[in-house]
């Protein structure tokens, strides 16, 4: 077994209530390393051949929670849920810092696999002892904060029941859903710790298409082994010292960015990306801290970033709101894109779009999208019950509920963007692209709270038109190869990037390899591994599912809104470069071997071992 | 020659980030081991994190309770040390510590306590390191009542939610 690995996965069957531990051999390890690049492996191999003819939501989907070798030893532990997804088609690879990671890692896994649907609700519970599969009818319907609270105790319960006389039990790790996944929102987080999501992709709905509130895991053994573990803790020391280097972002996160991307760079959403740039200065981080920061350094499992700042309101209409920050995402998404610029009104829309399992940024991009038919008139105060105003944090409130509960309007809302803005074209009677010009997503992913029009943030051109996670700003794509060994390699070894960023690359490709011993380098990473998680992730994806297949080249673009002058600010009149998309799309695909339309080459995928998707790409490439 | 030293808590500063739990099982057990940590960090909510570790009571309840002797005390530190030849892994001592701090080795099932690391704990430089001094070396006598410290985890946490949310604290764990 490589290092790194606790050398097991467990593989759920939900519909034939079956448990049983799974492995993958070293050279598939190698070949895909964890995570999201695991994820396409596995999809692709129990599911690839059936893609188009499966919908994220059916039984037959795959849901995965995994880790990665530097899971749990690199600093900055995270999980990483994937399966078809509900919103793509494709796959994303989707993580969230929690402490589920480090302790499924203890109980000896390195992941869990979950395919069918349990009649009735139910969680399932990882220890040293393996998976078990447990009743949360009495789950069912409740919001984040009543899950953690009765999961924690019920778990440790009856882990102490269990093994009574070792000493305190300490509370286990937990993955769950909110009302809105359990609901199947088709963009529904999975949550954990109140208010860390894996966002993008919508894992949530899938987790409640199969009747599954949680994964819940509790291990008491090691950390894995690894293969140099004297260099390990030589560069765990070392990198360390990078982190704890990095001052401003361990002091302020990202909250400060809530003014900055708006003011300086211009690329905030508002008003779902009428505008992206204001000057509203109660959006900036000393509103957020001096009133609201209950505790200025929160981190997850050996993390030394502590980018995040937990918020409470204490007195009036939102009193006894939590959330973190919020980051600068859900500064924007529950706040700016909604109208919203009052930092009270701001924590508590996080707190609500937490609770109910709302993916902080692409519920409340639906929530904009409403917003603006509102506005203009597409839809009317009937379709909702109320008035959903610009700014008017309440009726916001009842939207986030409306959808994640999916009654009125919110049924067809919480179909994501872009299938609500063709059911509700067909529904008023209008050709699609007229309400799809409101839609910002790229391939059904809702996309991140950076703009691309201003050209002045980390975003541009092809940053989403291009990339395989469609609007994720996690993984945007810059030039296939780069970002290869960014996000690609971080979701795949799954640790947090914010543990990654101001750390020296080459440092980083010593730690992987001084916990796998897999020869592996940055340059492999750029050339190899990472392309070939990619161009997997780009066939599923092209291969499309029952209702939406994406059209190669013409789907892989901007949404409309990215091509329209800014309004208002520094950079009035500034759009997307329609020519420079067009050419750096082309370089893009050529650069990952991939031919004019995107479709991977025979021989790109001869060289990177997947030629049994070939059959399949051939069909794509006429 | 060490004095006696007191590791003391700021459990609010806490970040949770778990660090001295991976220092401290780096320590004594070789390797990453958080189950086998001396110092546990209890999280019952999200943000009411406590790291629990043994507040060296000034009467040392467990170190009494130990039916064969295996518990005494470093005459140096004042560290409670546990002998693993002697000890029979009857749990007696979790009983008898007000804050149910020791707990029986994941491994060997062996009782494992707090020993200052002979005097230098690798679990204070790690989180001084990181700047959040939840927990700080005392080298100075007993002038706090340290069996005030000895306190059940989950009901420090109730009393930080409090602390953190208001009254919305009392009902969240």
């Amino acid at each position: 077994m490589p290092g790194g690995y606790a050398g097991k996965f467990l593989d759920v069957d939900l519909s034939k209530e079956k448990v049983e531990d799974t492995t993958f051999d070293d050279e598939t390890l190698e070949a895909y390393f964890g995570g999201r690049g695991l994820a396409a492996k596995i999809l692709w191999d129990r599911i690839g051949k059936r893609w188009r003819k499966i919908d994220g939501l059916d039984p037959e989907n795959i849901f995965l929670a995994l880790t990665g070798p530097m899971t749990a030893i690199y600093p900055g532990a995270r999980i990483m849920c994937s399966g078809k997804s509900p919103l793509s088609n494709g796959t994303v690879g989707s993580t969230a810092s929690t402490e589920f990671a480090s302790e499924i890692k203890m109980a000896g896994y390195d992941g869990v696999i979950v395919t069918g649907k349990a009649e009735k609700p139910v969680y399932i519970l990882v220890t040293d002892e393996g998976g078990e599969i447990r009743d949360a009818s009495h789950l069912w319907g409740k919001v984040g904060e009543e899950t953690i609270k009765l999961l924690n105790r019920e778990v440790t319960e009856e882990l102490a029941k269990r093994k009574p006389n070792v000493g305190l039990w300490k509370e286990p790790g937990i993955i769950y859903i909110g009302p809105a996944g359990e609901n199947m929102v088709r963009n529904a987080a999975v949550m954990s710790k109140i208010c860390h999501a894996c966002g993008y992709g919508g894992y949530g709905a899938v987790m409640g298409s199969k009747n599954l509130k949680a994964v819940v895991a509790k291990g008491r053994g090691k950390i894995p082994a690894v293969d140099a573990p004297e260099s390990v803790k030589l560069l765990l020391k070392k990198t360390h010292e990078h982190l704890i280097g990095r001052t401003t972002m361990r002091r302020w996160g990202t909250g400060y960015a809530g003014y900055a991307v708006g003011a300086d760079t211009s690329s905030e959403p508002i008003r779902n990306w009428q505008e992206e740039w204001h000057d509203e200065k109660s959006m900036g981080g000393p509103r957020f801290e001096n009133r609201f920061w209950v505790k200025k350094k929160w981190a997850d499992f050996g993390c030394t970033t502590n980018c995040m700042k937990i918020s409470c309101i204490k007195t009036g209409r939102w009193k006894g709101d939590i959330t973190d920050m919020p980051d600068y995402e859900l500064e924007a998404y529950c706040g700016t894109n909604l109208g919203i610029f009052d930092p009270g009104d701001n924590v508590h829309m996080s707190a609500v779009i937490d609770n109910l399992g709302h993916s902080g940024i692409n519920g409340p991009n639906t929530m904009g999208f409403a917003a603006e038919l509102y506005q203009r008139g597409i839809l009317t105060e009937k379709d909702f019950g109320f008035k959903p105003a610009w700014g008017d944090a309440e009726a916001m409130t009842k939207l986030a509920w409306l959808i994640a509960e999916r009654r009125k309007i919110g049924r067809v809302l919480g179909e994501g963007t872009y299938r609500a803005a063709l059911k509700i074209a067909k529904k008023k009677g209008m050709k699609p692209e007229e309400l799809l010009k409101y839609a910002v997503h790229v391939k059904g992913i809702e996309i991140g709270a950076h703009g691309t029009r201003s050209d002045a943030d980390y975003t541009h051109d092809i940053s989403y038109a291009a990339s395989v996670q469609g609007g994720d700003h996690t993984s945007v794509a810059v030039d296939g190869f780069t970002e290869m060994s960014a996000a690609v390699f971080t979701d795949s070894a799954v640790f947090c990037n914010f543990c990654f960023f101001g750390v020296p690359q080459e440092l980083v490709f010593d730690f992987a390899k001084a916990i796998t011993g897999f020869p592996i380098t940055q340059e492999s990473w750029r050339r190899v591994t990472g392309p070939r998680i990619v161009t997997l992730q780009r066939a599923l994806l092209l291969l499309g599912g029952p209702d939406v297949t994406w059209k190669p080249v013409g789907d892989d673009d901007n949404p409309h809104r990215f091509y329209e002058p800014l309004p208002t600010g520094p950079y009035k009149g500034s759009k997307t470069d329609r020519a420079l998309v067009k050419q750096k799309r082309k370089t893009y695909f050529e650069t990952l071997g991939w031919d004019e339309k995107g479709v991977p080459t025979k021989e790109t995928l001869k060289r990177l071992g997947l030629s049994d998707v070939d059959p399949l790409m051939r069909k794509l490439r006429k | 020659m060490s004095k006696p030293i007191w590791i003391a808590r700021d459990y609010a500063a806490c970040s949770g980030c778990k660090r001295c739990e991976i220092a401290c099982s780096l320590h004594h057990e070789g390797w990453m081991w958080p189950e086998a940590s001396r110092v546990r960090v209890f999280m019952p909510f999200p943000g009411c994190e406590v790291p629990h570790l043994c507040a060296q009571c000034n009467d040392y309840p467990c170190v009494d309770s130990c039916p064969v002797q295996a518990l005494s005390t470093d005459a140096d530190t004042k560290a409670v040390i546990v002998d693993r030849e002697k000890c029979i892994s009857c749990g007696k001592c979790i009983k008898a510590c007000p804050g149910q701090v020791p707990i029986l080795h994941p491994g060997d099932d062996k009782a494992i306590i707090c020993d200052l690391c002979g005097g230098d704990p690798e679990c204070v430089k790690v989180c001084k390191e990181a700047g959040y001094n939840a927990l700080m070396l005392v080298e100075e006598g007993p002038s706090v009542h340290r069996r005030l410290f000895s306190r059940n985890p989950i009901e420090v946490a109730k009393d930080l939610a409090v602390l953190f949310f208001g009254e919305k604290g009392e009902e969240v764990i």
